[in-house]
């Protein structure tokens, strides 16, 4: 396999699956040109008059949409782990026959080991999307057929928009849906909050099939999915479990240490006059993304302040931010407790986005830079202050990049995360996978020290006389190896063989997982 | 070492353990040393893990044995302290330690009169909850022998406490260690007096015989290790017949520091409850801090057990700090902070401390020997009271270590 060295001076391969690729540039560096992609255009006089596109089973369905060897099939990740329709899916596919399918979810979960089998059988042929557990570790040894390819959010958008992917059939699962095609994802015993992550999908896809366990009169309302763009409805007795689709509450850390970060993150925001009327800022899922809330909550309380906007996944902890008064808008991405769904479905300030709203490199701006702060995690970050998220210590693919690569762009992104865990070190020489570069990483909070990156003078200058254990960054690593016991082990692996890449935001090849030998 | 084959076992596995390891020793009559190591951190430090192994065997005499080990990203100081457990199980009458060295960092010493606000409570036989002690800025940790390890793996908290004692860094806390009840707790010293510890707490002591006896016993093996680093003690009185005693106790060494009452203890002995108004300990609390005071140490309450509760927290410490007590035993990291926040002084305080301490500095330089406060003379331990205010008022930012200046402009 050829390699080339990109800007970071990783290594990654010219080629993937067939297909041409661009190394990294360097951030801001890469402008495609041309025209988007576009789908085939399609006549209202060719679908039912009275508006039925009921078609009797997904059988049918992927029958009627053309089905073949070496389609590409897409699924969005908002049912989580409860999403029990991607699994029928595929054995559906399987029971016609169907090999080498390009599977193309917004992220995988732990349900979905269910589709090893598909891998192992050449079913699926690759995945682009997210490898987790099982699935990652089927990749990262080596077994699976092509090269996986980990996208973000809104790299996923511009793949499918400049037409880096192109999707065949779109099966998008819909917690409420009309005949029609009209969908949502706030109403039904399935409801998700909301479907984004199958926007690009239901608007560039070849064909469309809309899953519900909900089928409504026309109108559907809202319509998050547009019918106009929907060719088969099917409707089945359940899509997943609602109790692993969404959680009943969604809870915050109870670890004494996470629970530091996160007031240290508090008082950085506030510190470092960013917690200021009219601010924003994002907050992840992680228990100590959304500890962080509450402490950041009582300083805006204490403090009189307002946000104009917060991003989030939503939580129980959102939406009462909103409904006390202490944010104008969420601007909401995807819901993750039985509150967020609520909130979405009964308040028109707690609002529906997509990917296309709120991370697109082809749009004409970017939410993602307009947001004052953005607290996230990681898996691993190195003095340079480059970041991974996607790969364990060990070498194993471990989670998706989810938003994370497009949180980056926030004026002021902070990493909130232990600096080892058990014997791990989390902060480090090399990160064994590059997902963020560091130029674009402002902030590292540990429970045993804050490193601000000398990039950020104005930040440094402000946060001088804080009490908040401020140290460089190699400081933060001298202590954490003397507790782990030295600098850990690279993993050992294979340098021949790619098993998956990472894509920056703009299509381009941030870096290369490599077959783990055992 | 006997040469009949057998198998031994020490640590802890299982898929909720984390940071602490399992090992089986299997003695062996031929063979050599068989390594046997399934870890979570293989690939960055299986072959530092087998080095140590290695070094371990090589240092215990172990010739010919299998080795098992299965680590869950176990710290260095908790597999030195789970490998030496299994070989003393498996050769009881072994004397030799495999001693860590002692952390460079932790070189630092205590005073008799240190601030104890906050102590933390870390149970001997979970390393895992070790390493980051410290960052919560608990004034003391508490490494426990006694009610927190179950009585199977008393030997094996020694060891871990051992260990932890002279490998881990509490970034400034004053380490401290609660052996078990006298005269067992006389078996712990040997494992904690040589090795860097601040304060020894005496649980459920009732006589003053009992420090007296402990006394001893830390005198001599101070000589025999010479260690020259004066080391304290914190009797915990938990029964009537403790609190009857207290003075007597306070008062029986001079290396008392400190005077604690436990509550759960005591009120099952006085036979009845404890209530949230707390007037079954009323008398035990006041005697305990009458008795301290008048030994000249301090008088520390008991913990609060509802770690939800930072509200109920928070005026359980005001009470206490209006009985006259300076500090209170936490369970949990984040009671820290408000038990810190609470022994604060109030502003009323801080002012009367400014001008006592002003008048006294006035005095200092003017070679007068009588301090006086308008027409009030002061004595010296009002003095002495009044600059730990001000030490107090410091180090929660209430005032700034220029104070003196900022108030005469």
């Amino acid at each position: 396999m050829k390699l080339t060295e990109n800007a970071l001076g990783r290594f990654v391969p010219v080629e993937i699956n067939g297909e041409a690729q661009i190394p990294f540039q360097g951030v801001n560096q890469y402008r495609p040109n041309g025209c988007k992609a576009k789908p085939p255009i399609r006549s209202c006089i060719d679908y039912p008059e009275e508006g039925n596109k009921v078609v009797k089973s997904l059988k049918d369905a992927l029958k009627k949409a053309g089905l073949r060897d070496g389609m590409t099939i897409s699924t969005h990740h908002h049912l989580r782990n409860g999403d029990d329709l991607t699994n029928i899916l595929f054995d559906t596919i399987k029971s016609m026959g169907v090999k080498d399918i390009r599977w193309f979810p917004s992220a995988s979960f732990p349900i979905h080991q269910h589709l090893l089998q598909y891998l192992e059988d050449g079913t699926i042929h690759h995945i682009e999307g997210s490898m987790n557990g099982p699935l990652g570790k089927f990749t990262t040894e080596g077994k699976m057929k092509g090269i996986g390819v980990l996208r973000s959010h809104g790299g996923r958008y511009q793949a499918v928009q400049d037409g880096e992917v192109h999707i065949d059939i779109a099966v998008i699962a819909a917690p409420t849906a009309d005949p029609f095609g009209n969908a949502n994802g706030v109403n039904g015993k399935s409801a998700c909050g909301l479907i984004g992550f199958a926007l690009a999908d239901s608007e560039y896809a070849d064909r469309v099939i809309v899953v519900t366990d909900n089928l409504v009169p026309f109108p559907c309302v809202p319509w998050q999915i547009q019918g106009n763009n929907v060719d088969y409805v099917v409707q089945v007795d359940s899509l997943g479990d609602a109790t692993k689709i969404v959680s009943g509450t969604t809870e915050i850390t109870k670890s004494p240490d996470r629970l530091l970060i996160a007031e240290y993150v508090a008082q950085f925001i506030e510190e470092a006059g960013i917690m200021k009327d009219g601010f924003s800022f994002q907050a992840g899922s992680g228990g100590t993304n959304l500890a962080f809330v509450l402490y950041l909550k009582e300083r805006m309380k204490a403090k009189g302040v307002k946000a104009r906007f917060v991003r989030g996944g939503s939580t129980k902890y959102l939406v009462e931010l909103l409904e006390e008064g202490l944010t104008d808008y969420i601007l909401d991405g995807q819901t993750f407790d039985l509150e967020g769904v609520r909130s979405m479905r009964e308040n028109p300030n707690h609002v529906n986005t997509s990917p296309f709203t709120s991370y697109n490199f082809h749009g004409k701006g970017n939410f993602a830079s307009i947001i004052d702060a953005a607290v996230l995690g990681a898996t691993e970050v190195d003095i340079n202050f480059n970041a991974n998220v996607v790969t364990h210590s060990d070498g194993y693919l471990l989670h998706g990049i989810g938003g994370w690569q497009n949180c980056l762009y926030s004026k002021c992104t902070i990493l909130a995360i232990p600096s080892f865990r058990d014997r791990i070190p989390v902060i480090m020489d090399e990160v064994t996978t590059i997902c963020g570069p560091g130029e674009l990483i402002d902030v590292i909070i540990t429970e045993r020290g804050i490193a601000i990156n000398p990039k950020r003078k104005d930040l440094l200058k402000a946060l001088k006389e804080s009490s908040l254990p401020i140290k460089p960054i190699k400081q933060i690593r001298d202590e954490v190896y003397e507790i782990c016991g030295g600098k850990p082990a690279k993993p050992v692996v294979n340098k021949d063989k790619v098993v998956a890449v990472v894509k920056w935001v703009d299509g381009t090849v941030l870096d290369s997982v490599f077959q783990v030998v055992k | 070492m006997s040469q009949k084959p057998i198998k031994v076992s020490a640590g802890k596995r299982g898929d909720k353990v984390r940071s602490d390891c399992f090992v089986e020793i299997e003695q062996k009559t031929t063979g050599g040393i068989k390594i046997n190591l399934i870890s979570k951190v293989n690939s960055m430090y299986g072959e530092s893990i087998r080095a140590f192994l290695e070094e371990m065997c090589a240092f215990f005499d172990l010739k010919n044995a299998e080795i098992s080990v299965e680590d869950s990203g176990a710290l260095p100081f908790v597999m030195a302290a789970r490998f030496e457990l299994a070989v003393k199980r498996l050769c009881p009458e072994l004397t030799k330690e495999f001693l860590l060295p002692i952390n460079k960092k932790n070189s630092y010493k205590t005073t008799k009169e240190r601030l104890r606000r906050s102590r933390l409570y870390l149970p001997g036989n979970e390393p895992k909850f070790f390493m980051n002690a410290g960052l919560h800025e608990p004034d003391a940790i508490i490494l426990d022998l006694e009610d927190s390890v179950a009585p199977s793996e008393k030997d094996a908290a020694q060891l871990v406490v051992r260990n932890a004692l002279r490998a881990v860094d509490f970034y400034g806390a004053e380490r401290m260690v609660r052996i078990n009840q006298l005269p067992k707790g006389k078996e712990d010293l040997k494992y904690i007096i040589p090795h860097n510890v601040h304060v020894i707490l005496v649980p459920k002591c009732e006589e003053a015989v009992q420090i007296i006896e402990l006394e001893d016993e830390v005198m001599r093996l101070k000589k025999e290790y010479n260690i020259k680093d004066d080391i304290y003690y914190m009797p915990i009185i938990e029964s009537a017949k403790g609190v009857i005693n207290a003075y007597n106790i306070a008062s029986a060494s001079e290396n008392n520091c400190a005077l604690a009452i436990g509550l759960e203890d005591y009120t099952a002995d006085i036979g009845t409850q404890r209530t949230d108004e707390g007037k079954e300990s009323y008398f035990a609390r006041t005697m305990l801090v009458n008795a301290a005071k008048a030994a000249q140490i301090q008088a520390i309450d008991t913990v609060f057990s509802d770690v939800n509760d930072m509200e109920g927290l928070r005026k359980s410490v005001l009470e206490a700090k209006a009985l006259g007590f300076e500090g209170k035993g936490c369970i949990h990291p984040r009671q820290i902070k408000i038990i810190n926040e609470s022994f604060a002084p109030t502003s009323e305080e801080i002012e009367k401390a400014k001008k006592i301490v002003k008048a006294f500095e006035e005095a200092e330089k003017n070679g007068i020997g009588v301090v006086a406060l308008g027409s009030k003379m002061i004595d010296a331990p009002v003095v002495k009271r009044a600059q730990r205010t001000i030490h107090l008022a410091q180090i929660n930012k209430l005032i700034k270590e220029n104070w003196r200046e900022t108030e005469e402009k």
